[in-house]
């Protein structure tokens, strides 16, 4: 338990093994993770908690926190060590609450270089618990942690109102801690330019740019140098091989291999299993996953994003949410599943519908992104910035409407923007495998099962009927085939394979753009909708639909019109 | 000769009292009062905002963008109604 962004999460990685996300600016942690550790000869169940300054929570992610707290015995209260006067006060809480703590002063490096001192065993003295210092990045001071925990105790803290506290905590600071004067340094000179309207607009521009230019050049490079060969010179003879054993027909070779057309297995429109089941996941999509990933893990652990919030809030005002709705929002343009539980970081309801519903009208998942760009980009990257351009602003149109037709007002923002920090590598690393190993698990087996089932339904006749009923609305409003109507349901099971699908019609470049701006709109995977109907009820996740559909048939009919 | 901005939106002509808002980047104030509803206040002070701090001013966003001022060594942003009903006094050095 401790503050926002002083390390919860790297300390519990750190003691039980279990890898969880930590980034450099707070509310990465939304939910409670659960692991365990040796503590002597015992096993111990140890929580991973959300981060609040009080125990007055102001959001889902800090009630998380709280309600957590009856279920310890011991708490390991993690305090920032360069800002002990913000982090006691959660401390004087705890043990005021007769919970017995350890506090862990995380950061304790910083501490040196930043001209703090802290005298230990007065400030152990005046908490009456055991007080160890860790830098938990590096695996500092954790064995001693571990040690400690049998001495955890209660403490001898009377029940204080809120000015006696403030006045407790402002007596043990002054009274353990010794700052001497430094000069900037050059992170905290760029951390000042970057909060700046014009300096940080163009900082935010250059970053925003080069990130994508990062994206592109790592994704297409992974593909065009490494999965391309591989599929061709590995995996394409096994496909042919398979596909002459079983004679080149048949409804075990339509399965696994697809459609061959003039003796050619494309690897994206012949949708057999062993074809483009295994090429478009791991060769057109993990390329821009681990490209994506990579780029943005950077960016959270150098601690960009926050600055990003301030920029932007006055015009994500206008869309009834403040500056750090921003950080979903970037999430989900890799996956809209963790974009929607982020949105526990904002305080009102209002704002989280608001949030999670433009996430998942507007913002296309990393998997759809890269199907995007690998097919409708074939037609030029004209196209391409019409769909991205399309769903800015839809993205920014809807939310205006939103937030005129829904009650009530979007709170402000407050946040800590925290220090740059120079990203470590082997971290970084840590957190795009655990990404890329999500997709992987999660992803990869729905993906196949997509696959499957669309074959299979096929191969059964039972699209033929669906197509013929839903045909008016796809063929006279949105200018598509009637096969497409296959395409959009099977976006609800993953929108990559149903842009793929779209691949063997011959669909011009309008067509093929207005599919993807309706598959991305339309409905959300169905990973997303269970992770909207948890976190905003059932009531509320149909309104969202409601929302999409119209929104989404709305868009369809005036690009079909445009186009 | 920005004398007109600094006095809209002070509430108080004692001294050199201004909100954070109107406070110009870079100048160094002691907060005197932080008015509003408990619960920001509560939030605030959380943050290291509150009553007899000593804090810098950062930044100010443009189009009614929130406020960075710099408080205990570090940085908060604080959204612009909010920062309006912060007054400091800057005739402290």
């Amino acid at each position: 338990m401790g503050n926002p962004n002083v390390g919860k999460s790297v300390v519990f990685s750190r003691l039980t093994g279990v890898r969880v996300m930590s980034s450099n600016y707070p509310g990465t942690t939304v939910n409670y993770t659960e692991g365990r550790m040796k503590v002597g000869e015992e096993e111990a169940q140890v929580i991973d908690v959300p981060g609040s300054y009080t125990l007055d929570p102001t959001c889902e992610a800090e009630e998380v926190a709280v309600r957590m707290l009856d279920l310890g015995d011991v708490v390991i209260n993690v305090v920032d060590s360069t800002n002990l006067e913000r982090n006691l006060f959660l401390t004087l809480q705890l043990l005021e609450r007769k919970i017995p703590v350890v506090v862990a002063l995380n950061m304790w490096d910083d501490t040196i270089h930043r001209g703090i001192s802290i005298d230990l065993e007065k400030l152990h003295e005046e908490l009456g618990v055991p007080v160890i210092p860790t830098v938990a990045v590096s695996g500092q001071g954790i064995k001693e942690l571990v040690e400690a925990l049998p001495n955890a105790v209660v403490g001898n803290h009377q029940e204080r109102t809120r000015e006696e506290r403030w006045a407790a905590v402002g007596h043990v600071t002054d009274s353990v801690q010794i700052i001497s004067h430094r000069h900037h340094t050059w992170a905290e000179r760029l951390s000042d330019a970057t909060v700046k309207p014009v300096q940080g607009g163009v900082i935010a521009l250059g970053v925003l740019v080069l990130s994508f230019a990062a994206i592109r050049l790592i994704g297409e490079s992974i593909i065009s140098w490494v999965m391309d060969p591989m599929y061709e010179t590995l995996w394409m003879p096994v496909v042919q091989h398979v596909s002459d054993l079983l004679g080149g027909e048949g409804v075990l070779h339509a399965v696994l291999i697809g459609r061959v057309s003039d003796g050619v297995i494309d690897p994206v429109e012949s949708f057999g299993l062993l074809s483009s089941g295994v090429y478009v996941p791991l060769a057109m999509v993990l390329p821009y996953i681990v490209s994506f990933y990579l780029v943005l893990g950077l960016m959270e652990d150098i601690g960009y994003l926050p600055r990003l919030a301030v920029l932007l809030d006055s015009a994500m005002h206008r869309l009834g949410l403040h500056g750090y709705a921003i950080i979903p929002t970037l999430l989900g343009l890799g996956c809209n599943v963790p974009a929607v539980l982020a949105t526990r970081i904002l305080e009102s309801r209002r704002e989280r519908f608001i949030a999670a519903t433009l996430v998942a009208i507007a913002v296309p998942c990393a998997s759809l992104q890269a199907v995007v760009v690998g097919l409708v980009g074939n037609f030029g990257y004209r196209y391409v910035f019409i769909v991205y351009g399309t769903l800015l602003l839809v993205w920014l149109i809807l939310g205006m409407i939103l937030n005129r037709m829904m009650k009530g007002f979007s709170p402000e923002l407050l946040i800590e923007i925290p220090r740059y920090r120079w990203p470590l590598l082997e971290p970084v690393f840590a957190k795009l495998w655990a990404r890329v190993r999500g997709f992987l698990r999660e992803a990869l087996p729905v993906f196949f099962v997509a696959i499957l089932a669309i074959n299979l339904l096929y191969l059964a006749g039972a699209f033929d009927e669906l197509a013929r009923v839903a045909a008016p609305v796809v063929t006279q409003l949105l200018g598509l085939p009637a096969e497409a109507v296959v395409a959009l349901l099977v976006g609800f099971l993953r929108k990559d394979v149903a842009l793929g699908l779209l691949a063997p019609l011959a669909l011009t470049a309008g067509q093929y753009v207005i599919a993807a701006v309706v598959l991305a709109m339309f409905f959300p995977c169905v990973a997303t909708f269970a992770v909207m109907f948890r976190e905003l009820g059932a009531k509320d996740t149909a309104k969202s639909a409601g929302v999409m559909l119209v929104s989404a048939l709305t868009v369809g009919a005036i690009l079909n019109a445009i186009l | 000769m920005f004398g007109w901005l600094r006095r809209r939106g002070s509430f108080s002509t004692e001294g050199d009292v201004v909100t954070l808002v109107t406070m110009n980047p870079g100048q160094v104030g002691i907060i005197v009062d932080v008015r509003g509803g408990r619960r920001m206040a509560e939030r605030l002070a959380a943050l290291g905002v509150r009553k007899d701090k000593r804090i810098k001013k950062v930044s100010s966003m443009i189009l009614r963008g929130p406020v960075t001022i710099e408080v205990d060594r570090s940085q908060v942003a604080i959204g612009f109604h909010t920062a309006a009903r912060i007054l400091v006094d800057v005739s402290v050095k």
